[in-house]
């Protein structure tokens, strides 16, 4: 963002960062910067906060009226993310024959139906549709079990990105099921990694995958880098 | 440590870009400035082509979309603040409040997406598709970018 708030100032328009990693703003300097300590992925903050994010865009527009730069400013507030998973029941077990994932995937397919339908969009579909995604679990199963993963038809062909959609479907279904306050930041990541079967088999996949000797890219993007 | 300190952590010792005699804009007022969002978050309208690992290209996203799909390829930042209000990342609802208040001059046509997660030396935006979004956004009328990173 810093490196194209230069590109932008040069073309002859005016810039505001919003940056987000301190270090980098202060490091590329760009024109104008307030720095927000906020969860990363959530640059205005609070998600349907109206007066908060407004007054984010009234501090970042104020630096307009600076004569001289570079101008780094910092928010005053400071906002953690969320380091406890969303309270989030999941649709019991109805076939105990498939793996666990598999079957808990099955059983998020309505609740993913409600909020495609009130959302009109969805993030899932890089590599495999929302109907593929039990049967994609059932791939990375079969290779956290012990399948080598570099003969497996991995669905999609590309395993980062079928990690993305599976991970995508679950939260997306989630929005549908979770009561209460509205989550923190990655909030519902610590619900998909730490509460769900398809969040252990994804690590244990990748735990398989990166014992077997796969590339680094290939099974670290599979999930968050802490994890 | 958690995911977000993690990340901040390895950002700041990354090799940053330096910029030479850095330009230096003075807008029109706010009140008379069009404005308009450039986000890294790799936001796309559906219909519109994805963006691939390492993408250096952009998106228009039109003022009137909102069924945008998010195509970042990282798995190291909140997915869900997004999901849940557009604005959090893409505030192009406040920019419309902003404007029917006459608090900023206008909210440009048309905004920017780029994928965030790019190779350190960010060269090919640096020296195409960079100064080539800007150029059109000029093209547009606009005077005033905030940009929002994801």
């Amino acid at each position: 963002m810093s490196v194209l708030a230069h590109i932008f100032e040069a073309a002859g328009i005016a810039t505001v960062v919003l940056s987000s990693i301190r270090e980098v703003a202060a490091k590329v300097s760009p024109p104008r910067a307030l720095h927000c300590e906020f969860p990363l992925g959530r640059p205005l903050g609070i998600p349907n906060d109206v007066d908060f994010q407004t007054d984010v865009l009234a501090r970042a527009f104020a630096l307009l009226n600076e004569t001289s730069g570079p101008i780094l400013v910092d928010h005053p507030v400071v906002i953690e993310a969320d380091e406890q998973p969303v309270a989030c029941a999941i649709p019991p077990r109805f076939d105990a024959s498939l793996p666990p994932s598999v079957d808990e995937a099955r059983g998020l397919r309505k609740a993913y139906g409600r909020a495609l339908e009130r959302r009109g969009v969805t993030s899932v579909g890089r590599a495999i549709t929302a109907d593929e995604v039990p049967s994609a679990l059932a791939v990375l199963h079969a290779i956290a079990n012990g399948a080598d993963w570099a003969t497996t038809e991995i669905p999609g062909g590309n395993v980062m990105s079928v990690c993305h959609d599976i991970r995508t479907y679950y939260e997306e279904a989630a929005l549908e099921l979770i009561d209460g306050p509205q989550p923190g930041g990655r909030a519902m990541e610590n619900w998909f990694f730490e509460t769900t079967e398809a969040g252990a088999t994804v690590l244990s996949a990748r735990s398989a995958m990166r014992d077997a000797g796969a590339k680094f890219p290939v099974w670290f993007y599979m999930a968050p880098g802490n994890r | 440590m958690n995911g977000d300190q993690m990340m901040r952590a390895h950002s700041a010792t990354l090799p940053a870009p330096q910029f030479e005699n850095p330009a230096w804009v003075t807008p029109v007022p706010l009140a008379q400035a069009k404005v308009a969002i450039v986000t890294s978050a790799a936001l796309y309208a559906v219909g519109d082509e994805g963006f691939t690992a390492g993408d250096t290209s952009y998106r228009f996203i039109e003022r009137d979309r909102r069924d945008l799909v998010l195509g970042h390829w990282s798995p190291n930042f909140d997915q869900m603040g997004v999901k849940m209000d557009l604005n959090v990342v893409y505030p192009i609802d406040r920019l419309e409040e902003l404007a029917a208040k006459g608090i900023i001059g206008s909210v440009a046509p048309r905004h920017l997406s780029f994928a965030g997660n790019q190779p350190d030396d960010v060269s090919t935006i640096r020296l195409d598709t960079g100064p080539a979004a800007a150029a059109a956004l000029r093209q547009d009328g606009v005077d005033v970018v905030i940009l929002t990173p994801v």
